[in-house]
């Protein structure tokens, strides 16, 4: 295949700002240039804080392919180090998380403390000191940083702070957050799934709203009419903004983007019975009416490239695995040290949507796999990103936006791709 | 089935056999009705994800289904809205190393092997775990009054599953 070459040489042989080439769901070749143009040279989400809240706590992540630990150490901070042992290379952990005070390879027992350095070596008389300098063979580590509970790692020590990278989406992020109705956010479980097919099929599909009605219309069925109605989204006045950097957010129900807004609204039918259980549990009516209010989740998605979408009531991630295989992760949240019966409200809206056995995930995961099967023919042919392009409005900053059903938020995300794949 | 309704002796592994397998024809057979009366009203159908959970109500599952998720999910393969299910997956399961975990007059536990094979657009998958029913006897024989299936590879990435595990 040629498409990476052109991409070098002419790029608008294969992405333009209104559409891709086929390409781009199906060369190996560009898969490898994105693991190590895009993954590892900008921010990639690993964690929420929630995950390692303790000392010694940690879980396995990917940035891009590359497999690594985030950990938080005994002094309380966090850290990202790539899994593989200094010695021989093997992984040093291969437990999805836990709760640990060192790390010890299993291959040869290198042992090293929680921020890396290498602690202790078997029958360390094999080695003197100029065969081994433990002070140079501490793990790789990756430089982190954190927003809002929201932790990224980057082999890059050279790029902008992660708070400029995030940009205006910051203000979403704070907005998403608020779903923990006065608690912090908390992790409650994940459903993980995967499909035949390219990661940025997902990456496009956080920032879809046209498909909702259409794909999700057995979900929809499904639901009592007043949930119906507020998931009317392409009739509800949303709107899908480009947020820079390759972000961006897409509103459903403009009526959820402040938690903390219009709480003296009367409570929603299917809300009614976790009313009345927190009544009874001795919330106030203030707080009863904040923690039902947000225990549906807010009204949009923001989708941050390349890995990470806060969609209305979680987090979703995207872990490429090859060219035509993606590892999707929905991330079920809650309230930390809320009221049980708002977590469990919370938990059965997720099983109810997400996951493989969800009403919802595998209607979008039979699409998804039909874009790259699809994809198989006609390599020629144009994906198109037009949707919304000719009535786009440019806000003050330049940055655009577009009612809610416009495939603005792909543009955005594939104008970074191209400025990331192109240098 | 024709279990008497009234009887002094503990269920035996025999009757929970037959039940189980039962139900396994009607899910493979999708003889739907008939399975949704075979549960009692307030029954759980769970598919967990941590392996050894115990707090199902307050876990993350795949399904946590009373009564009305149920017909709801039945629904949702009957109704043809559903791009995962149109055409709907054919399955075969096949139990077996059945064993009873407890029994006595109104009702047993049994455990056992399930694996189901999937086949769908060209594709063939399976789905692996052990199952564990509590059975209680009804007016018209037994019941379930909760299944949970335990997946093999509950904690890693699945594929779609567009029927009933
Ligand atoms: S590979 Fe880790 S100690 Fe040898
Ligand atoms: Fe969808």
């Amino acid at each position: 295949m040629t498409s990476l070459a052109e991409l070098s040489t002419n790029p608008d042989d294969l992405i333009r700002k209104d559409r891709v080439r086929t390409p781009l769901y199906t060369d190996p070749a560009i898969f490898d240039a994105e693991m190590t143009k895009i993954f590892r040279n900008t921010w990639v989400w690993v964690a929420h804080v929630s995950e390692i809240a303790n000392n010694g706590d940690f879980k396995m992540a990917q940035v891009g392919l590359e497999p690594v630990i985030v950990v938080r150490d005994r002094k309380g901070k966090v850290h990202v180090h790539l899994n593989r042992c200094r010695h021989r290379g093997a992984t040093l952990c291969e437990v999805r998380k836990g709760k640990t005070s060192s790390l010890v390879c299993p291959y040869h027992g290198w042992g090293y403390s929680l921020d890396g350095k290498l602690r202790g070596v078997p029958y360390e008389n094999g080695y003197d000191e100029t065969t081994l300098d433990r002070n140079e063979l501490s793990l790789k580590s990756l430089r982190v940083e954190e927003y809002n509970g929201l932790i990224f790692a980057t082999f890059r020590d050279d790029i902008e702070p992660l708070a400029d990278f995030l940009g205006p989406a910051k203000k979403w992020i704070d907005l998403f957050m608020k779903q923990g109705g006065g608690f912090p956010v908390k992790v409650l479980g994940e459903h993980k799934f995967r499909f035949p097919g390219n990661w940025k099929i997902q990456l496009e599909n956080t920032t879809d709203a046209y498909h909702f009605p259409l794909v999700h219309k057995s979900f929809l069925t499904a639901v009592d009419k007043e949930t119906e109605q507020q998931l009317d989204m392409l009739n509800n006045g949303g709107f899908v903004e480009d947020l820079g950097n390759g972000h961006s957010v897409m509103v459903m129900i403009p009526e959820l983007i402040d938690l903390d807004d219009n709480l003296e609204a009367p409570i929603p039918e299917k809300f009614a019975d976790l009313a009345k259980e927190l009544v009874a549990e001795g919330y106030s009516d203030t707080e009863v009416r904040r923690i039902v209010r947000a225990a549906g989740g807010s009204g949009f998605n923001i989708n941050l490239f390349p890995n990470l979408a806060c969609s209305m009531a979680f987090f979703r991630v995207l872990q490429p695995v090859s060219v035509n295989e993606t590892e999707i992760r929905h991330i079920a949240i809650g309230m930390d040290g809320g009221p049980a019966a708002a977590n469990r409200a919370r938990i059965r809206l997720h099983e109810f949507f997400q996951g493989p056995m969800g009403f919802g995930s595998p209607d979008d995961a039979e699409v998804w796999d039909r874009v790259q099967h699809g994809a198989q023919g006609g390599d020629e042919m144009w994906i198109m990103l037009n949707r919304g392009f000719p009535k786009e409005e440019n806000l003050p900053d330049g940055r655009a936006r577009s009612d809610v059903s416009a495939e603005t938020g792909m543009r955005a995300a594939y104008d970074q791709w191209k400025r990331m794949m192109t240098v | 089935m024709t279990i008497p309704a009234t009887t002094s002796l503990p269920v035996t592994l025999a009757e929970a056999m037959e039940f189980a397998w039962t139900e396994a024809d009607l899910l493979d057979h999708a003889i739907y009705d008939e399975w949704l009366a075979q549960w009692t009203a307030d029954a759980l159908y769970i598919v967990p994800i941590e392996p050894g959970t115990t707090d199902f109500e307050n876990s993350l599952n795949y399904a946590y289904d009373d009564h009305g998720m149920r017909k709801k999910r039945v629904e949702r393969l009957l109704n043809g809205q559903s791009i995962s299910a149109s055409p709907v997956a054919l399955t075969v399961r096949s139990l077996s190393r059945f064993r009873l975990l407890q029994a006595d007059e109104a009702s047993c536990e049994l455990r056992c092997a399930q694996i189901v094979t999937e086949y769908r657009r060209g594709r063939e998958r399976t789905y692996t775990g052990d199952v564990t029913y509590r059975l209680v006897r009804g007016p018209t024989g037994l019941q379930i009054a909760r299944k949970v299936v335990w997946l093999i590879n509950s904690t890693e990435a699945l594929g779609g599953i567009g029927y009933i595990l």
